[in-house]
This record gives C-alpha cells, sequence and structure tokens, in this order.
C-alpha cells in the first residue's frame, strides 16, 4: 500500500472550533479522579481511550484497538521525558500516525500534558 | 516503410496519451479495492453499502431489523410528496431527468465540461429548479433538501455507480478531491485516509470505523433512525470532528471529494436511505 497522508493543512488547523474546547470536562468532580485521568479520558481533551485501551484502569472503558493499549508505560518508556514529548508530537518519530499532536497543537496545555503523562505513568 | 510506422507509432500515441492521462483514477480504485480486500477477506464488494457493519455481525442483524420497517419512512414520504408537486409551470422534478429520475443517481456526481465544475445530485436538483423559474433548495438541510433527496436517490435503488473521469480537466478535479481525501486537517491533525483507509474496520472507543470504498452508496443516512444526514453533511461533521473549519455545502472542495469518493464506489450498487447508529 503506497497511500501517503499529506502534510498538514496549516491555515485550517489554526481555526479551532471553540464549541469542542468550551465544553464542560466530563464527569469532573467525580471522587477518586485525578486531573490527569480524566484529561485521558475526556472525549474533548486527550481522548486517548479514542485510539488505546488502558487495561489497568478499571473505569477505562473503551474497545479501541487504533493504537496499543496503554500498559507497561514505565518499562516501554523508561524515560519520561520521551513519553512527554510522544505525547507533545507523535509525527516528529513517525509522520505517518494518526495521532494527534496534543502539544504541538495546543490541544492539551503542557500543564495538562503533563497531568496526562503523570497519569498513564502508573500503569 | 519507416515514415509510414513513425505515423502509426505517433497515431497509437495520440489514441493512447489520453487513456495514460486517465490511468490514474482506475489505477487508484484497483488499488482501493485490493486494499480492503485484503483488510476484509471474503466480503463481497456490493455489502460495502453496510459501512462499518461489514465489521460487525450483530450491527448488521440489528440493522437488518431496523430496515424492515425504518423510523424515517415519514421523511422519505415527505420527499415523495416534494418530488411529485408540479412547479408553477405545471412540470415536475421527474421531467428535468432521463427515465423520469428512475435510475440516474449512479451517474452523479458528473463534471460538467461547460462549467468546469462536478455536479453532484443535489446541484442537478437545483438546475432543475432554476429550469424551471422555482427558487433553488439549500444544500444540504434536512427539509426540504434532504427528505427530498432521500426519496429521489431511493428510486435509483440497485443502480451501479458509474461515475466516469473523462477529460483531464474531469481529472483535475478528482485530483483536487483525493488530495483532500489525504491531507491533514484540523487541529487534530487528521486526513479521512488515517481513519477511513488506514483504521478501517478497528475500533475507535466504542465504534467501528467505515471504509472509505462504499462510502457513496447509501445516503442520506438517517442516524439514531431519525436525524437525515446527507452525505456532505457527513463531511461537514467529520471536519469538525477535527476541529477544521468546514468548507461549505456544494463547496468545489466538498463535491470534488464526494466525486472522487463515488469514483472510488463504482460498480457498487445504490442505497437510499440507511439506518445508522
Amino acid at each position: 500500500m503506497t497511500f501517503k497522508i499529506g502534510s498538514h493543512d496549516f491555515m485550517r488547523a489554526t481555526a479551532v472550533l471553540s464549541i469542542a474546547l468550551s465544553l464542560p470536562l466530563a464527569q469532573a468532580a467525580d471522587a477518586g479522579t485525578s486531573t490527569g485521568q480524566r484529561l485521558a479520558h475526556d472525549v474533548y481533551k486527550g481522548n486517548c481511550l479514542g485510539c488505546h485501551q488502558i487495561p489497568g484502569d478499571p473505569s477505562a472503558v473503551s474497545l479501541a484497538n487504533i493504537g496499543p493499549p496503554l500498559v507497561g508505560m514505565r518499562e516501554r518508556f523508561a524515560d519520561r521525558a520521551f513519553l512527554r514529548s510522544q505525547i507533545w508530537d507523535p509525527t516528529a518519530r513517525n509522520p505517518q500516525t494518526v495521532m494527534p499532536p496534543f502539544g504541538k497543537h495546543k490541544v492539551l496545555t503542557e500543564q495538562e500534558i503533563d497531568l496526562v503523562v503523570e497519569y498513564l505513568y502508573q500503569y | 516503410m519507416p515514415s509510414s510506422l513513425a505515423l502509426r507509432v505517433l497515431l497509437a500515441l495520440a489514441v493512447s496519451l489520453p487513456a495514460l492521462a486517465l490511468a490514474g483514477p482506475s489505477d487508484d480504485r484497483e488499488r482501493f479495492v485490493k486494499f480492503f480486500e485484503e483488510r476484509f477477506p471474503g466480503v463481497p464488494m456490493d455489502d460495502y453499502v453496510y459501512g462499518a457493519l461489514i465489521a460487525n455481525p450483530g450491527g448488521r442483524e440489528q440493522y437488518e431489523q431496523i430496515m424492515e420497517f425504518p423510523p424515517f419512512l415519514g421523511d422519505i414520504e415527505k420527499g415523495k410528496r416534494i418530488w411529485e408537486t408540479p412547479f408553477r409551470n405545471g412540470r415536475t422534478f421527474a421531467d428535468c431527468f432521463p427515465n423520469s429520475g428512475h435510475n440516474v443517481v449512479g451517474s452523479y456526481p458528473y463534471f460538467d465540461q461547460v462549467r468546469g465544475k462536478v455536479v453532484t445530485f443535489e446541484g442537478a436538483i437545483n438546475a432543475c429548479l432554476r429550469a424551471n423559474g422555482e427558487p433553488e433548495l439549500a444544500y444540504g438541510e434536512r427539509q426540504p433538501m434532504g427528505v427530498l433527496t432521500a426519496y429521489a436517490r431511493s428510486l435509483s435503488d440497485g443502480m451501479r455507480i458509474d461515475v466516469r473521469v473523462d477529460s483531464p480537466a474531469a481529472l483535475a478535479k478528482y485530483e483536487a478531491g483525493r488530495d483532500l481525501f489525504f491531507r491533514r486537517i484540523g487541529q487534530l491533525n487528521a486526513a479521512c485516509a488515517g481513519c477511513h483507509v488506514y483504521n478501517a474496520g478497528k475500533i475507535m472507543r466504542m465504534e467501528i470505523i467505515s471504509p472509505a470504498l462504499g462510502h457513496a452508496t447509501h445516503w442520506p443516512i438517517f442516524r439514531g433512525g431519525e436525524e437525515l444526514m446527507t452525505f456532505q453533511g457527513r463531511f461537514k461533521r467529520c471536519m469538525e470532528q477535527m476541529r477544521a473549519v468546514p468548507y461549505g455545502y456544494n463547496s468545489e472542495e466538498w463535491n470534488n471529494l464526494e466525486y472522487f469518493l463515488s469514483y472510488l464506489s463504482n460498480g457498487m450498487p445504490l442505497k437510499s436511505s440507511v439506518f445508522r447508529k
């Protein structure tokens, strides 16, 4: 298969739909949930569960199989900064990936990425 | 004689050049078909009208049950009334199409050589209204364009898509559609192909992703059985979900994309309208 996904159309990328960002975090105040977990589960934020399962977290309901399951994160990403950079812009290492560049495109703030890394590092 | 041979070679070239220039679309289609045959082994081409349901036997069963008596029959009935109501000049939509509008939709979109643009079936509906001195309908709207085409398209059920790309100018539009299909857009940096080719059949959170092949065969859809969505309405929703600014209904961009996707589904039977979750 030789289809190539083209380069990003930045002009349109910069015009973000504010509606998607202004929606409240789902179940924002559930007891026992960390901010990192909420960000990772939230459809409008990290939405990790859109593509990955997180088998170690019983509240992470997803059948997704687009990306690998998020398990053994400490082992797979011994270097925490590497995991962080993978979330910030996965296209840097794999130009063909479908994973959004969460930091580069400001889907998450720098602080939010830190919280997601912290959450994922438990599994 | 050498001169005659040269002439023959030249003639052969002249004849084969346009064919070569247009080999792109048929090659594309072949590659797509091959890709999806490998991705969904044993699924007949005619089944791609079921979209993501080809990878979901339980969902397919539910679909068949709902389609026995679909909740959107009332909307189709409304569309039928619009289709049959004569214009002020006494003519009807049926008069604008060959065969009174039966078995025509598979030829859309087509490239209009005179206007230099791709014309969708919805565009032809509006051309019909213009020609009869009637006001045009808003594109992409549920009422009345959506329900009208939900009925009008059903008159072509079973017709196999036969979209032509037969001139360099048409090819340029096809290629523009293909470029959009493979272009990353929006804050989420996604291309249509990223999901509907490379990840077709995989699961996004709880939903199976539909294959691009067959995408053009079954519009409009009724989501949840009630919410009418046109093909370009689906483009709009997809672009919004990728957090890109959608192009407009009947924009050149979306018409070209529809042209490309319809060409990919050539040979597949049309079915309008269908239930989707």
